[in-house]
């Protein structure tokens, strides 16, 4: 690989795309080949880096200045000013300067952001994800190469558990304990799912990933197949995310090329394949058993459990599921032991966690943080404080899994056991931060819209619990609710948990069960008072 | 025998075999848990969620793995904190199950609630009302009342016809998914499919015709509500208003127990009248269903133009006379010096009209031929199915092997039992010159030419041959048990002849005889062939002839003039024939005598199935005035020649036939009526279990031993094969085989299968319709021993390149193979 003076990165997640960086990539190209500057600059287009604020952005390496929204006409003057001559353009640059740079040039200013670590991002927004070079030059495959050559299963499943790794998907089971039941139950043929079909509302983590580092999840899986006996693998990728599926089909095959995947890996005895599946726009088959139910080409429907995919998945073998963020953690704790992965977070939850901000904040985006940080501080250092200075409200933590946080607890730390006892979850990794204006009974009835269109319908109280309690939301919301209404709720939630299927069902009653918990006041409100405290709903048109 | 575990279910103390479901292991012990997804006949999927109970396990200790103990000494159970599903979750040693509990009471009660804010509350006007799952479950656990009453319960344009035969309402779906899952786990028939997700969840057939499938009648017993009705039984009746009769069905050799729904009715002019046919388990025949033929082609009993009077030819035309008359003409003509008797019976007689008729022509030195063109009663009657054979206790070490037959159309059921053997790991051998499909589930499927039918299964012995012939012959000679299961496709008498020989031979040499589940099975293509063979009538290769020659021809229960002009012919040169029929047939109108005859329903008798087992049916109908028993009548003649044959009722016939026919010797009408005990525990009290079908309340029959069971010595004749002579003949060779939806005497009044009828047809290659110049769809006028029949061209690239196919039964007169000249029929042109 040459060495170049700099490096300029494009952006091109699909909104980027939209707004004509693939134009402003060409541009660029154009203008760097006529001022015959191409031997000394590369130039190439990059996954999401979290920043949405300007979209497309242009981020150029060494001085990480990031410009953005950059258009296509503007590209000219970019490249001259700043490449030729050597100045920075500030009229270009993107809003919020002090956060410029720092989110995605980690490594060469560590600690002058307080508490963010990248381990998951590392490589996200710094390297070419098309480049299998650029992947192995910034520490790739350093990790299986390690394994291979050094490490029994035995001894990788070992690490893992002693990194105290738990699932990011939503439920945080203890991801070692989970290779440890796969790796134990014998079979001739077994299966490694990544699950990509990331589908939480406003969760976008696992695209970054995928779309900015997909070797690290080929990395992983490799791994992950190597400790529990597997030789075969899917990525099971979200419909809409066809970049992600591009660039894991690319990566996929420079791997073959370079013998990284294939027969005997690294000279090993260890064979491994990869393929790629589609999912079709089906949120329950984030669902790991309508995954496999997928995969296998049926209809994508929950099953039964037990039997558990760690002893019969995939086409009834033993199958490892894992999720996108999970395995983006192996390759780090295999390279550096799962003594320095502990460093990170909590003694009960550690490593980082990816959120991706949204909502009534003023910079919305993705952060990679250590487990443990308060909704508090990520609101003031990340998302630089609420809109217009009004005041937090309620968190939402993302999908099914996630759950609403009242204000009251946004000094509690953001952990798995921290959130169990206070009685709220992480979800996978969504923060939906809403301000006063915010009317919970309409965050609810949105979640409830969301749950009711997207249950699989296979179990009787997912399929119509979901519907009843939306019906009952929106009645509130028009002025007609009842008192009734309100142990109706709580009775649907609870009939929820308690008799649906799957992890879906379970806790679709989950917003709910917290407007209950949090702000049974402000619902009343609506039923005794015919009023919208937040003047949201439909009925009111007025606050009090 | 399987590991058995004891649990405690509800304070009951229950042992069963490991792996048993919660829900199977507390209905063993009387305990019912209600279902509306779960079917004992198909994989569990937990999805209506109503089997919710509350679960223990023992404890143990984490540390040393030991089980907790209580301060009394008893094992500490602890309880899992959600409720879980029975139908999904085994049982374990040592299990408790709580299915009474006040939380897995209200869970039901919350399902309940739930499933009714979507479903109609139509009962009054739906033909599930009276034997609905939904309804009973609601009146024993549900709320009494809703607290979700919106207006907006599920609107659907209702009774979306899936087909013409079924009918869906999407209102009252309640989406358990047991017949999409019937359709695709159990008849291998995957044409319906879930549409949509969550509320919008609705069944489609994704099919041409909609619901393409034979089974598909049975997706209405197994539907838990409304949803799913025949459009045979739609409005028709009510659950309670109809009696019950138990019957067999007579479509084919497999002999599925049914129950005929009957009503006196109004509509119907104050006649009793059957209102639908539903499957009467037996789980040694049939299980708990039945194909669309047997459910549906009952219509037959109800047409008009029965013969009610008997016939005396005077003056050439057939003329109503007396009983008396017609005995007397009868018996005057027997009476007649060296008169030369030919007794011609069809399959569909009862065992006891068999005995009469064979006795009767026994008395005047009779010949008594049976009017079938397969052969082997006699070899199946010595090393057939052993004693104690079923389908269900088939599969690994049981090799199957079935050649010359289209199972799925001869006999629906056969095929189905033999598909689940071999999904449970039997070997199933297919050997056919055409794709069927059993292939699917075959391990080894070989092919040949029609006409090699024998030699093939000689290739198996010999383990010579093909690469494929050695691997199938190895794969049957290894295992423990063996089966032959032959049919009829393309063959006629003589062929079926060699066919037998050598598949007795092959059983024979392997020592696949004289056990359970080994021995020979033949596909009869009519309900009482093996009876019949067993009463003494053997088919006659010579037919033509043997009734020219004939004096005297009695002929019952089978048309030959009707079927085949050839024996048309052959009749007009006997001298008398007397015919017993229901209706005027081609043969009967060529009778001296005509007597009328009762139908199956109107009376009772017994059929020997393919299986060899002996079942009894009942009077479904009062018979219409006139006709009589062919045992009867059969006995009135015998009595005026001197016999005391028994005329008053089939139970002292069969009392006679004990006495007489070898392996019957255990059969009494008593004894055919003794239940069984029978897995799964169905009941119609809680149809929620397993549909609707009806317990088994009548007998489920007995097997009869063969010879070789009895340890007797058999007489096999040669079972030399005679090499296949090479026929010399021009034109196009046509070979015959069954379709099930044929354009037979029964099922013809059945209008709602008459789209499914077989199309009139050649069936050929493109190739061999290259040859002759003929397209699909194309009509061509067909010479067959001076006959000429116009039919249609139907091309299909799966037959044998050099024989055009035609159904049996279906409009053209061939039986066995037979070369053809065909001419195509150009239309005229405009003028």
């Amino acid at each position: 690989m040459k060495s170049v003076r700099s490096m300029v990165l494009v952006s091109s997640d699909p909104v980027s795309m939209e707004r004509g960086a693939a134009q402003v990539y060409e541009n660029l190209k154009t203008e760097i080949e006529t001022l015959g500057l191409s031997d000394e600059i590369s130039l190439s287009m990059i996954g999401d880096v979290g920043r949405h604020d300007a979209l497309p952005f242009v981020i150029i390496y060494p001085e990480a200045t990031i410009y953005g929204p950059v258009k296509p006409e503007n590209a000219q003057y970019l490249v001259e000013e700043h490449l030729y001559k050597g100045r920075v353009v500030p009229e270009l640059q993107a809003s919020h300067k002090e956060l410029t740079g720092k989110i995605a040039w980690v490594n060469a200013r560590k600690g002058t952001l307080p508490a963010e670590q990248r381990i998951v991002l590392q490589r996200v927004g710094i390297i070419d994800p098309e480049n299998i070079e650029e992947y192995i030059i910034n520490d790739g495959y350093q990790a299986l190469g390690k394994v291979l050559s050094e490490m029994s299963p035995r001894d990788v499943i070992e690490e893992v558990k002693s990194s105290g790794l738990r699932g990011r998907g939503g439920a945080g089971f203890p991801t070692g304990l989970k290779w440890g039941f796969v790796s134990g139950t014998p079979a001739k043929k077994k299966y490694v799912i990544c699950n990509g079909d990331e589908s939480e509302p406003g969760t976008f983590k696992d695209r970054l990933i995928l779309e900015g580092d997909p070797h690290s999840i080929i990395e992983a899986m490799s791994i992950a197949a190597y400790a529990v006996g597997a030789n075969e693998g899917f990525i099971y990728i979200r419909g809409e995310y066809l970049l992600a599926q591009e660039r894991l089909k690319k990566a996929i095959k420079q791997a073959y090329d370079y013998g990284i995947l294939g027969e005997k890996i690294f000279g090993s005895d260890f064979n491994f394949d990869i393929h790629v599946h589609s999912g079709a726009g089906a949120y329950i088959c984030g669902e790991e058993t309508a995954l496999i139910e997928s995969i296998e080409g049926k209809r994508g429907e929950p099953r039964a459990r037990p039997p558990y995919p760690t002893t019969h998945g995939l086409w009834g073998k033993p199958t490892l599921v894992n999720n996108v963020e999970t395995l983006a953690n192996i390759p780090a704790i295999l390279r550096n032991g799962g003594k320095w992965y502990r460093s990170f977070g909590t003694p009960s939850s550690p490593g980082t966690k990816v959120y991706t901000i949204l909502g009534n904040v003023n910079v919305t985006g993705l952060i990679e943080v250590p487990m443990g940080i308060t909704l508090r501080e990520v609101i003031a250092i990340y998302a630089k404080g609420m809109k217009r200075d009004v005041s937090f409200k309620v968190a939402q933590t993302g999908g099914s899994s996630g759950s609403i946080i009242p204000a009251s607890l946004q000094d509690t730390p953001m952990d798995f056991d921290s959130f169990q006892n206070a009685g709220v979850s992480l979800g996978s990794g969504a923060l939906l931060i809403c301000d006063e204006n915010t009317c919970v009974l309409d965050l609810a009835k949105v979640l409830q819209n969301f749950f009711k269109k997207e249950s699989c319908g296979k179990c009787n109280p997912c399929r119509i619990g979901n519907e009843r309690a939306y019906q009952i939301l929106e009645n509130i919301s028009q002025g007609t609710g009842t008192m009734q209404d309100l142990d109706d709720l709580a009775m649907i939630s609870k009939n929820l948990f308690e008799l649906s299927n799957c992890g879906l069902g379970q806790t679709a009653g989950s917003p709910i069960r917290d407007i209950l918990n949090h702000y049974r006041a402000e619902v009343e409100a609506h039923i005794r008072l015919k009023v919208c405290p937040s003047g949201v709903c439909p009925m009111s048109g007025k606050r009090l | 025998m399987a590991d058995m575990v004891t649990l405690k279910i509800d304070q009951q103390i229950v042992t069963v075999p490991a792996g048993t479901l919660i829900v199977n292991a507390a209905r063993k012990a009387g305990i019912n848990i209600p279902v509306f997804c779960y079917h004992p006949k198909m994989e569990p999927v937990g999805m209506c969620r109503m089997c919710l109970v509350e679960v223990g396990y023992p404890q143990r200790d984490r540390v040393t793995g030991e089980l907790v103990k209580n301060e009394d000494g008893t094992t500490k159970i602890s309880f899992a904190p959600k409720l879980e599903t029975g139908c999904t979750t085994p049982v374990v040693e040592g299990m408790e199950v709580r299915t009474t509990t006040e939380k897995s009471n209200e869970g039901r009660k919350a399902i309940l609630e739930f499933i009714l804010t979507s479903h109609p509350l139509d009962c009054p006007i739906c033909d599930k009302g009276g034997e609905c799952a939904l309804q009973d479950l609601t009146m024993l656990h549900g709320p009494g009342k809703s607290r979700f009453i919106y207006d907006d319960k599920k609107l659907f344009a209702k009774h979306v016809p899936l087909g013409e035969m079924i009918l869906l309402d999407r209102e009252r779906c309640i989406q358990c998914g047991l017949c999409v899952r019937f359709q695709h786990e159990v008849v291998d028939d995957p044409v319906l499919h879930f549409y949509q997700r969550g509320r919008s969840l609705e069944i489609r057939t994704y099919s041409e015709p909609g619901f393409d499938s034979i089974f598909s009648g049975n997706t209405t017993d197994i539907c838990p509500v409304g949803a799913l009705t025949t459009v045979d039984f739609h409005f028709a009746a009510r659950p309670w208003e109809m009696e019950r009769d138990p019957s067999i069905c007579a479509h084919c050799a497999v002999g599925c127990n049914l129950i005929y729904n009957i009503r006196r009715e109004a509509k119907s002019g104050g006649k009793t009248v059957i209102k639908r046919a539903m499957p009467r388990q037996n789980e040694f025949v049939n299980e708990l269903w039945l194909c669309d033929k047997g459910r549906l082609g009952y219509h037959y009993v109800a047409a008009a133009e029965r013969l009610t009077q008997p016939l005396l030819r005077k003056d050439e035309k057939l003329v109503p006379v007396s009983w008396e008359e017609a005995y007397q003409r009868v018996e005057d003509k027997l009476r007649a010096e060296q008169v030369r008797l030919v007794t011609l019976a069809g399959g569909r007689l009862t065992n006891e009209d068999l005995f009469n008729f064979h006795q009767l022509n026994q008395s005047q030195n009779g010949k008594a031929v049976l009017y079938s063109q397969m052969a082997g009663g006699d070899l199946t009657a010595q090393i057939g199915l052993g004693k104690g054979s079923n389908f269900s206790d088939m599969g690994k070490g049981t090799a199957i092997l079935v050649v010359a037959s289209d199972l799925h159309e001869e006999a629906p059921l056969w095929w189905l039992r033999v598909k689940q053997a071999a999904q449970r790991g039997a070997i199933l051998i297919v050997a056919n010159a055409r794709p069927t499909r059993l292939d699917k589930f075959a391990n080894h499927v070989l092919r040949y030419e029609y006409g090699q039918e024998a030699a093939t299964i000689n290739a198996l012995l010999d383990g010579k041959g093909k690469d494929e012939f050695t691997q199938a012959a190895k794969a049957f000679s290894e295992a423990e048990n063996g089966l032959v299961i032959y049919g009829s496709d393309g063959l006629g008498l003589n062929g079926s002849e060699q066919l037998v020989k050598a598949c007795a031979k092959l059983l024979v040499e392997r020592g696949y005889y004289g056990k359970p589940n080994n021995g020979l099975l033949a596909v009869w293509d009519k309900p009482n062939i093996q009876g019949a063979w067993d009463m003494g009538f053997h088919p006659d290769r010579n037919l033509k002839g043997t009734l020219r020659e004939a004096d005297v021809a009695m002929i019952a229960a089978a048309d030959p003039a009707g079927d085949n002009p050839i024996l048309a012919q052959a009749l007009e040169e006997t001298d008398f024939v007397i015919v017993f029929e229901m209706f005027m047939t081609e043969t009967a109108k060529m009778a001296d005598v005509v007597f009328p005859v009762q139908a199956q329903i109107e009376r009772e008798g017994t059929y020997t199935s393919g299986e060899r087992r002996v079942q009894r049916f009942d009077i479904v109908l009062p018979h219409i005035e006139g006709p009589k028993s062919d045992y009867q009548i059969a006995a009135q003649l015998g009595r005026l020649m001197g016999l005391s044959t028994e005329d008053r009722s089939p139970v002292l016939v069969m009392n006679k036939i004990n006495e007489k026919v070898k392996g019957y010797q255990e059969i009494t009408y008593s004894r055919l009526a003794e239940r069984a005990e029978q897995w799964p525990l169905i009941s119609r009290a809680d149809s929620y279990y397993a549909g609707t079908g009806y317990e088994n309340e009548y007998g489920v029959g007995i097997q009869i031993s063969s010879s070789a069971d009895r340890g007797e010595e058999l007489s096999l004749g040669t079972l030399i094969l005679v090499e296949p002579q090479e026929e010399v003949a021009t034109g196009i060779k046509v070979v015959p085989v069954t379709a099930l939806y044929d354009r037979g005497q029964l099922i013809q009044p059945s209008q709602i299968l008459a789209k499914r009828l077989t199309p009139q047809v050649l069936l050929m290659h493109p190739v061999l319709s290259k040859k002759y110049q003929l397209q699909d769809g194309d009509q061509i006028k067909v010479k067959v021993a001076g006959n000429e029949i116009v039919s249609g061209v139907k091309l299909d690239a799966d037959v044998p390149q050099d024989v055009a196919l035609v159904a049996r039964s279906n409009g053209f007169p061939i039986s066995s193979p037979v070369f053809v000249q065909i001419q195509r029929l150009v239309p005229e042109p405009e003028a």
